[in-house]
């Protein structure tokens, strides 16, 4: 196997193994949208990064967060529905990050492999990053699991049973914006959602407790990066489109697969 | 602080968005004792149940709870989206880990412990309901605090459900706090009414409450309440809507406090 091949698979399990687990929560606790727009934020912070010369992973999570700390900060205003403060803050934070990237003239950017990933072009360095962060991500993920799981549930419920509702939201904000990062040198900003969504829906089918709906997902998300990883080579088709539309014939073909099963 | 005394409310006021929602609440709740909260549709009763479990800061006045005092909570509606796996055993262990027999051992006592692993969307409203009273259990409350316990279940199973938390009561000697609608099957089983409208309308025994001039001016005198100990001094109209009292009823619509 090619090295650049060997590069790009491991990226993409290693980005699947924790969007799988993390995708369930964004299912369970409706946060698709929110994922969206934290995605589109990441362009604001690739430009943020190369302005101030700070890695872009880092830019990516900092202006992840500050956009998540703004939104719950609009949301306590009451105002608007939260689908109407995402769709602005999502389209609003990718246009700045558009202009700001149009500003930087001396950098000759592909803005095509934000938005839709480049996963055969991922550099060792990058792996690292990935890895870390799933690992950091998982870890973070298992301890607060059951927490995480109570105020999903029912959020004053748990805080009357002593979880830290807060801290907890807080977290998964966190993490969500961590994946978002490096998961963007995989499928782009536009396709993030997919990843974390598309298998935990598909794990659904299969899963009879949270925690194996979990581990599903993860499963599918591998699936779908290798097979999408082949299909891009065998056919020459973008790589990150490829992956998710993998994980979407997964999550069709689920059902009746489980009905054959049974 | 006498002994006994779980929950002491001073002069609770909140306002939302400009509105006043509870004006100088003061409430106690002793160990053993049942008091049922009534009021018209926003009269406060959620929210006051809300400032005393610590979800909401009352604006001013203060809650007091005994120190160590463990509570049990049944929130007014649980949906669990279909697409979170969710058994009974898994939820009713969200909050803490525990032993088998202890889960089978609360469930018995709210009769579903045929329900141990089902999942939680396939339960019928009434079985919703007993599974979270046995979530409530499940912490060994001082202080049971139901929000509307009985809502989405049929009138027998109603009757059934109150007679449980009766039950629960005798058995465990704990206090409990609960909101109601139903007028005429709480005033059975509880020691003490209070009737809220923002403010503490009147509040006593079941009797007392019952003739208490601001009861009636809110909920009628009679239909709701005589119906079970056989005064007729209503008729019903063809659509069984009961047509005496008209004045009464009137006089319900324009009561207006505070």
């Amino acid at each position: 196997m090619d090295e650049f091949l060997l590069r790009a698979l491991l990226a993409g399990l290693g980005v699947a193994l924790v969007a799988g687990p993390l995708g369930a929560f964004v299912v369970w606790r409706k946060m698709a949208y929110f994922g969206d727009t934290l995605a589109h934020a990441a362009l604001l912070g690739v430009a943020l990064g190369f302005l101030l010369q700070v890695n872009i992973n880092l830019g990516v999570v900092v202006v992840c967060v500050l956009v998540a700390l703004l939104l719950v900060m609009l949301q306590q205003q009451q105002r608007l529905a939260s689908d109407t403060l995402l769709g602005i803050l999502a389209h609003t934070t990718l246009s700045l990050g558009i202009i700001a990237l149009a500003f930087m003239e001396s950098l000759r950017l592909d803005l095509l492999s934000y938005l839709f990933g480049d996963i055969l072009a991922v550099s060792w360095n990058d792996l690292y990053w990935i890895f870390g962060a799933s690992v950091l991500a998982l870890t973070v993920l298992a301890l607060i699991w059951r927490p995480l799981l109570a105020i999903t549930v029912h959020e004053e419920l748990a805080q009357v049973e002593g979880v830290p509702v807060t801290r907890v939201r807080l977290a998964l904000m966190l993490l969500i914006a961590l994946v978002i990062a490096v998961a963007m040198k995989v499928v782009g900003i536009l396709l993030i959602t997919s990843l974390l969504i598309i298998p935990a829906a598909t794990a659904r089918a299969f899963a009879r407790t949270p925690e194996q709906m979990a581990v599903i997902a993860a499963l599918v998300g591998c699936v779908a990066v290798s097979s999408g990883l082949f299909t891009s080579l065998q056919w020459d088709l973008p790589a990150g489109p490829a992956i998710v539309a993998s994980a979407a014939l997964l999550f069709f073909i689920a059902p009746s697969w489980r009905r054959a099963r049974a | 602080m006498p002994d006994n005394v779980l929950v002491k409310t001073n002069d609770i006021s909140l306002q939302l968005q400009g509105r006043s929602i509870l004006e100088d609440v003061n409430l106690t709740l002793r160990r053993g004792e049942l008091i049922t909260l009534i009021g018209p549709n926003g009269a406060g009763k959620s929210t006051l149940v809300r400032v005393i479990l610590g979800l909401v800061k009352p604006d001013s006045g203060s809650v007091w709870i005994a120190p160590k005092a463990r509570i049990g909570y049944m929130p007014q509606r649980l949906s669990i989206d279909p697409v979170l796996p969710l058994t009974v055993r898994r939820f009713l262990t969200l909050a803490q880990r525990c032993p088998e027999t202890q889960l089978v051992q609360v469930l018995t006592e709210v009769c579903t412990e045929h329900l141990l692993d089902s999942p939680m969307q396939s339960l019928s409203g009434g079985e919703t309901q007993r599974v979270l009273l046995a979530r409530a259990m499940l912490r060994e409350p001082d202080l049971l605090i139901l929000d509307e316990p009985v809502q989405g279940v049929d009138v027998g199973g109603q009757e059934e459900l109150y007679r449980l938390i009766g039950e629960i009561r005798k058995r465990h000697g704990c206090g409990i706090l609960m909101i109601s609608h139903d007028l005429h099957i709480v005033m059975r089983t509880t020691d003490e009414v209070l009737c809220l409208n923002r403010h503490v309308c009147c509040s006593g025994s079941p009797d007392r409450v019952r003739t208490d001039p601001s009861y009636v001016a809110l909920f009628g005198k009679a239909p709701v309440l005589t119906s079970y100990s056989h005064h007729h001094n209503h008729s019903h109209d063809a659509h069984g809507d009961v047509v005496s009292e008209t004045e009464d009823a009137h006089k319900h619509k324009e009561h207006e406090h505070g």
